[in-house]
């Protein structure tokens, strides 16, 4: 009966930590990682560093919006099918609801100069919090000349408008040809 | 059936958005000259409403558009067939992972894949400063003259405002919601007082 319960508490634990994360994403799913690094990582301890940046790179390499394939992803890591599911309704909801209350009172929103202002503002910081995720990103990569190029080609290319889907599958292809023994085991 | 065909609309938007909400863009274009029902501008007030709102770009604009052509159960189916296909995709994803997880396969197989997702994570960060930080255009075609007088690229206020958040954050070490509350009302103070 105990353990009912706990599982109970740790879905809902899972359902408000997304929902709080969801609510606060501005900027697309990017921004999320941020928030995912503080709530999940920092706060609730449920995942070291590494494993959540394995998680975020699968899961972003993978079709699909990132704030979903994350919420998905880390949900089940934590607690199975039930876990992804209270992970992505608690990510979704919030801006379910607020897209729907914009909808119904369109006229208030556009153009309201104090909400401009202020969202002016919560994007700069928002470009503060993803560097800094992304500085947690490329640490965790190896500093050899193959991961260099994949990593400047890869912001070159998506400049120009090319899509980075072809990056993402060179870059897999790569691991799988020159990676660790453990792979060339596998494949061998 | 308007609901059943919402949905399986979104879900196939769902399948093929590789890359987040901007890359859907075109794809819901298409879509919607058959409902006639959305103008092309709508939708992209609705992506600088996205940008502005919580969520993820795609969520957003498949509840509005489910909205917009049928009500608050169009939201509703609209918004589940975009989550769908990647929940599905994922969740077994997931159960694949957890048996092999021990063979590293998977991890090795990313070796090569985190650089690629370390730059996106920086072309982000870079798209969302272009909303907010940088005045004018910034891309590799005007570098030269970026270089010559960087001063009129960039928003004196807003770069004010993300030198504090990079303060907060580094220094002080203050929670992301916090700051970005705190950059908020800097932003109303200073982009709407002054």
């Amino acid at each position: 009966m105990k353990r009912v319960i706990d599982c109970k508490k740790i879905l809902i634990d899972i359902f408000i930590t997304f929902f709080k994360i969801g609510l606060f994403t501005f900027g697309g799913g990017y921004a999320m990682i941020p928030l995912i690094e503080e709530e999940i990582v920092n706060k609730k301890e449920w995942l070291n560093s590494d494993e959540l940046i394995e998680l975020l790179t699968l899961s972003e390499s993978v079709p699909g919006s990132v704030s979903i394939n994350s919420a998905t992803m880390i949900g089940h890591k934590l607690a199975r099918r039930a876990g992804s599911l209270v992970a992505v309704l608690g990510v979704v909801l919030p801006s379910y609801i607020v897209i729907l209350v914009i909808s119904i009172f369109s006229r208030i929103f556009y153009g309201n100069e104090i909400i401009k202002a202020a969202l002016i503002g919560v994007r700069c910081a928002v470009v503060a919090l993803i560097v800094k995720s992304a500085i947690s990103f490329i640490r965790s990569c190896s500093k050899d000349i193959i991961s260099n190029i994949l990593f400047f080609s890869t912001i070159v290319i998506t400049l120009l408008g090319i899509h980075s889907i072809l990056t993402i599958v060179l870059g897999a292809a790569l691991s799988l040809v020159l990676g660790h023994n453990d792979v060339n085991k596998w494949i061998g | 059936m308007i609901y059943i065909k919402l949905f399986a609309i979104f879900f196939k938007m769902g399948i093929f958005s590789f890359g987040g909400g901007y890359a859907m863009i075109p794809l819901i274009q298409k879509e919607l000259q058959k409902f006639n029902k959305i103008s092309i501008p709508d939708i992209y007030n609705l992506v600088a409403i996205s940008e502005v709102t919580p969520g993820s770009i795609s969520v957003n604009l498949a509840t509005f558009v489910g909205y917009e052509i049928a009500g608050f159960l169009g939201a509703t189916f609209a918004t589940l067939g975009i989550i769908m296909p990647s929940f599905i995709i994922i969740l077994v994803i997931s159960s694949y992972l957890m048996k092999y997880e021990e063979k590293k396969l998977i991890k090795d197989a990313l070796f090569y894949v985190k650089p690629v997702i370390s730059a996106l994570i920086i072309v982000a960060a870079y798209y969302v400063a272009q909303t907010s930080i940088f005045k004018k255009d910034i891309n590799l075609y005007n570098i030269m003259d970026i270089i010559k007088k960087p001063l009129s690229y960039v928003d004196l206020k807003a770069t004010f405002i993300l030198l504090i958040a990079i303060i907060m954050i580094k220094r002080h070490n203050i929670h992301p919601i916090a700051v970005m509350i705190i950059s908020g009302l800097i932003g109303i103070l200073l982009f709407y007082i002054f």
